[in-house]
């Protein structure tokens, strides 16, 4: 990952335990970033989570994903277990580059997708060159 | 054999330590540098999709996580054999150029084939896909269905 001009710069807060205070066990969600000239684009995987129970919130210039998920397999056993069922959680620091009144975000088939506009000083503008 | 022979007193460990270092950088490339303090990811899984498998008197139920996914993405097959196909492709939703960040999520084909642990019937198969969840419901063959016996007390 290239360290230079990257908006999203740091992940805090990345959930590697249960957290206690807020009750069961966060799964890391797997996440997508790519940057374009005017946004950048985070595409993150929730499967589960109804439209209503996602939560995403800024502050302090952090975005932090939250996605309910209700208990839906109440199996005595399972013939095949290969993931678990819980809340997921992960959570982005935000560079100052990112217009945080534009964020906006759709959530759609298990996939949430956050678009961080960029501020319009920093993105590129093209300068018209006249000839003499 | 040479009576000549380098000397060397370590030679079996350092084989050892050898294939041990094999063996980390195997797992390195499948955990990533995060080792043991690895997040919980929503699904370490081998295969793609990951898939739970569970089943009652009745039923047997297959799960899968599809995000992004229609259920027009997807094929489902149930063979007389009793062997369950999931078939599909995930496309990915992102224009062609821009600098990437994060890359974590899988896209592709994929297919995998499960065999039942019971005979159900192919006609009795019903599928549902929800925020992401792929939902197999499929009812077992009335052979297959545990029988209850009613004892009677004298």
């Amino acid at each position: 990952m290239p360290e230079s001009n990257t908006l999203v710069k740091k992940e805090s807060g990345e959930v590697t335990k249960p957290e206690a205070t807020r009750g069961g066990i966060y799964y890391t969600p797997r996440v997508d970033i790519y940057e374009s000239a005017d946004e950048v684009v985070l595409q993150c995987d929730m499967p589960g989570v109804k439209p209503q129970d996602v939560e995403l919130c800024f502050e302090k210039r952090e975005l932090s994903l939250h996605g309910k998920v209700e208990p839906r397999q109440v199996p005595a056993e399972y013939l095949d277990e290969e993931y678990g069922v819980g809340d997921f959680h992960r959570s982005f620091a935000i560079a100052p580059e990112i217009d945080a009144d534009k964020i906006s975000a759709e959530y759609r088939d298990g996939v949430l997708e956050v678009h961080l506009p960029k501020q319009e000083r920093v993105k590129p503008k093209r300068i018209a060159v006249h000839g003499g | 054999m040479s009576i000549l022979t380098r000397w060397e007193p370590f030679y079996e460990l350092r084989q050892e330590m050898g294939q041990r270092r094999r063996f980390q950088r195997a797992m390195d490339r499948l955990f990533g540098r995060w080792g043991i303090d690895l997040p919980q990811w929503s699904a370490l899984a081998v295969s793609y999709p990951p898939v739970n498998v569970w089943e009652n008197d009745d039923f047997v139920w297959a799960e899968a996580e599809l995000p992004g996914l229609k259920l027009s993405d997807l094929e489902i097959t149930v063979t007389a054999d009793n062997q369950l196909t999931l078939k599909g492709t995930r496309q990915q939703a992102a224009p062609e150029k821009v600098e990437w960040h994060r890359q974590e999520r899988s896209f592709g084909s994929f297919e995998r084939t499960f065999q039942l642990p019971v005979s159900v019937d192919a006609g009795k198969v019903e599928a549902r896909l929800e925020n992401g969840i792929l939902t197999i419901k499929m009812a077992k063959s009335p052979a297959a269905k545990p029988r209850r016996i009613h004892v009677k007390a004298e």
